[in-house]
């Protein structure tokens, strides 16, 4: 119950669709999403595919609790083999199509093989149909999803979308909905195109019912809101400025990479901070902050809405840029500003708006960004690299002009659509390249918090922030203070996030909840609406299983232990400002001992007794 | 006392509890398709609106209706439809100005909303307060107050959740 036990099949290569039921034998072992999908490519696809080619498989899944009243059940992932990385890749999403997937009666769709021409699916409840997508193929994700609703005559049809950057081959773009929710990292966008595949179109209204115990679900999932809005994040802080509230906060602890992670701190921090954002601009007294918005069933509502100031240079003369849009959160507001030196609000605002108009990931992009200005200010690339543009530290208009041509996948933009480490490499500089397995950071710089190090180093998908947010502890203190500049204990810190974070992300529900729940909180919602017993320890017992089974993924792909590093520059190069003056990332004092608490061996391989603990020998 | 729904489109941030709380009370189901109330979303604008029936006192959907399935529930104020009466002509639809009683393919009744009986549930699990169930008398007090204040800074707008309660969100089959 709660899941709807259907999977639909879509091969591309012969265009047909198939209703299958969902195994619920690897539901009870996975859960749903992040889990349930994973397990799924793990048994259908050979881990050393070409992750572009028609062997990758591709991945829409909900989980069990996506579709319900339970506080952020909205959310739905992306999952396939990562051309960025050659890792598994599971990039989760919220705004509304997830709950709109479950309300057409679907738990997963599986797209496999290729499509001969560009097509995309049109989901009503059972009714499922590719269609030519000639119509919408080169377009933007914003121009895609007005012909689609204009084509379908249907106000209420949620869509999914890859843009320009992805049909160009931009190895991190992502899956857009709702017109600037992503599955953002890791180029699951770029697979998706890879297929030919433009545009999920989905209108859902049948409902999530089948809970297994109504009355004893409205309790729980009630009792669960009340804890979200008495939190101090979660009921203030999230709402008021977003993710953004971690600006401030993060440059004052000397953790915010800046300059391609030359630096600690960025001076310009306060110009780009969620506070920054309330503020009103000179021109028109607007703040660029419109509002606050929510994703589907989330009573949260961290969301930005933003617009940016109409003279600004960036749109002066474009007017369908004038109207509100999805703004900055903190990890776009940090990899476009403080990692690239800019610290012009409405630029930035202004190429995430790009970002999610074309589907591709800040993240990636504005290090991709910062590693090419670092080039450039060393002379590695000239102007004719660059198509004239002159990629200094600071220079909004690089950014924002590297933002265009990445969009269109046109000029210097090729290059940087590569992605640091392959951009990196092509110029002969790969040690300036800031990525785990070839995955960009996000906004934590280790030298200053040592869990995000070992966090980095062991993340299943690369460099990321998302599997095993030690930050919270860290810096925040939830669930308790440690020392960031201490490596002691970071090890089972680490652990016992990531596999936290693998039961809440493979629940239907946001892992930005986990500011304020702990599993403890999300055991009673999933056992009162799924058959079978979930406590606590069943939650973790799942999360640990979906670790090794990614981890297993990875080495089947070809990766090792060795992998599980980071770059040079953070390993022996010291924070030269701020709290974290004088320190590196210690990896080595926290490595072998993950391992060990892992059940793998010193080549980080999961030994037969851990994987005959968890189900997976 | 009288009570009303009391809407508040710059509180709301387009979570969608409300349509889901609808339905479950009235259907049994989680379907934002199924809610009598409904969240509209201005993208450009960056606003949110819920909107749902009025509860009108000449209710043109009562009016309309050529076989008495409407009609005035004494306890709320609220115009209910009976099911029972109902013969799916469609009239009310085309009589309401605010467009808020609706066909059902599925029953060939119309459905519009009831107040949940007195206990309207969209209010109940709206994490921001933009839909409370107020004095039918004081629903203009907030408002006013606020233009009784104006002249603050213009700073932007956010909603956090309103501390308030645990709601009693057993169902009554009907």
């Amino acid at each position: 119950m709660a899941w709807t036990r259907k999977v639909l099949r879509v091969n591309l290569t012969r265009g047909t669709t198939t209703v299958e039921p969902l195994n619920m034998e690897w539901a009870r072992q996975y859960l749903g999403q992040r889990g349930l999908a994973s397990k799924y490519l793990v048994e259908e696809i050979d881990p050393r595919c070409d992750a572009l080619g028609p062997d990758n498989k591709l991945i829409l899944v909900t989980g069990p609790l996506t579709g319900t009243m339970a506080s952020t059940g909205g959310r739905y992932s992306v999952v396939c083999k990562s051309p960025l990385t050659g890792t598994i890749a599971c990039s989760n999403s919220g705004g509304y199509i997830g709950a709109e997937l479950k309300n057409a009666g679907w738990d997963m769709l599986i797209f496999e093989g290729k499509s001969p021409r560009p097509v995309y699916l049109n989901i009503r409840d059972d009714k499922a149909e590719l269609l030519d997508a000639a119509e919408v193929w080169g377009k933007s994700v914003w121009e895609a999803d007005k012909i689609l609703r204009r084509k379908h005559q249907d106000p209420n049809v949620r869509i999914s979308c890859v843009g320009r950057s992805a049909e160009t081959g931009c190895l991190y773009a992502g899956v857009i909905n709702d017109l600037h929710r992503a599955a953002g990292r890791s180029g699951v966008g770029t697979v998706m195109a890879s297929k030919n595949l433009k545009a999920v179109v989905c209108r859902g209204t049948k409902g999530v019912g089948n809970i297994k115990d109504p009355l004893r679900f409205m309790q729980a999932t009630e009792t669960a809101k009340k804890v979200l809005r008495d939190n101090a994040v979660t009921g203030q802080g999230l709402p008021a400025y977003g993710t953004q509230v971690l600006m401030n906060v993060i440059n004052e602890a000397g953790a915010m990479p800046t300059y391609n992670m030359k630096e600690t701190q960025f001076p310009g921090a306060h110009k780009i901070s969620g506070e920054a954002m309330h503020e009103p601009r000179a021109s028109d007294g607007k703040p660029n902050l419109t509002t606050n918005a929510a994703c589907f069933a989330c009573t949260i509502a961290c969301g930005r809405i933003s617009s940016v100031d109409r003279g600004h240079y960036t749109i002066k003369n474009k007017p369908e840029y004038w109207g509100s849009s999805g703004g900055l959160e903190y990890e776009a507001a940090w990899a476009l500003g403080s990692d690239t030196g800019v610290d012009d609000l409405d630029a930035l605002t202004y190429a995430n708006f790009i970002c999610n108009e074309d589907g591709f990931d800040p993240i990636s992009f504005g290090s991709t960004v910062a590693a090419a200005m670092e080039l450039y200010e060393q002379g590695v690339i000239t102007n004719e690299q660059t198509g004239g543009i002159e990629f200094r530290f600071g220079s909004a208009e690089a950014l924002t002009a590297a933002a265009e041509l990445v969009a269109r996948g046109e000029g210097f933009g090729r290059d940087l659509a590569l992605g640091s480490k392959r951009f990196c490499a092509k110029f002969g500089r790969p040690e300036l390249s800031m990525t785990v397995k070839g995955q960009e950071f996000p906004a934590y710089d280790p030298r200053a918090i040592q869990g995000m190090g070992l966090a980095y180093a062991t993340s299943n998908r690369g460099a990321c922030h998302l599997r095993g947010y030690t930050v919270a502890s860290e810096i925040m203190g939830i669930p308790e203070k440690t020392d960031p500049l201490q490596t002691a204990g970071k090890p089972e810190l680490v652990k016992a996030f990531q596999d936290a974070t693998a039961a809440f992300d493979s629940a239907g529900i946001c892992v930005f909840t986990s500011f304020a729940w702990t599993l403890d909180d999300v055991a009673p919602q999933v056992d009162a609406a799924c058959e079978g017993e979930w406590t606590t320890e069943k939650l973790l017992e799942v999360g640990e299983r979906i670790w090794n089974l990614e981890r297993q993924f990875n080495l089947a792909a070809g990766l090792t232990g060795k992998d599980d590093t980071l770059p040079k520059r953070l390993l022996k190069d010291a924070a030269n400002v701020g709290p974290a003056k004088g320190h590196v990332a210690e990896l080595d004092k926290m490595l072998p001992h993950y391992y060990e608490i892992r059940g793998w061996n010193e080549q980080g391989v999961p030994m037969p007794e851990t994987l005959q603990r968890l189900g997976l020998g | 006392m009288l009570r009303a729904l009391k809407l508040e489109p710059e509180k709301c941030t387009g979570c969608l509890q409300c349509e889901m709380a609808c339905s479950y009370e009235n259907e049994g189901v989680f379907n934002p398709a199924l809610s009598r109330i409904k969240v509209f979303m201005f993208h450009e604008s960056g606003s949110f609106a819920p909107y749902t029936c009025t509860q009108c006192e000449e209710a043109w959907c009562m009016h309309a209706c050529p076989v008495e399935a409407i009609v005035v529930n004494a306890a709320t104020g609220a115009k209910d439809v009976l099911t029972d009466v109902c013969v799916g002509c469609k009239v009310c639809t085309i009589a309401c100005p605010f467009g808020t009683v609706n066909y059902r393919q599925d029953t060939g009744k119309v459905m519009k909303c009831d107040l949940c009986g007195g206990d309207p549930w969209c209010a109940k699990a709206c994490p921001t307060a933009a839909i409370t169930y107020v004095d039918i008398a004081d629903t203009g007090l907030e408002r006013m107050r606020a233009w009784a204040q104006r002249g603050e800074a213009s700073t932007a707008r956010f909603n956090a959740p309103v501390p308030k309660d645990l709601q009693n969100f057993e169902r009554v089959e009907s």
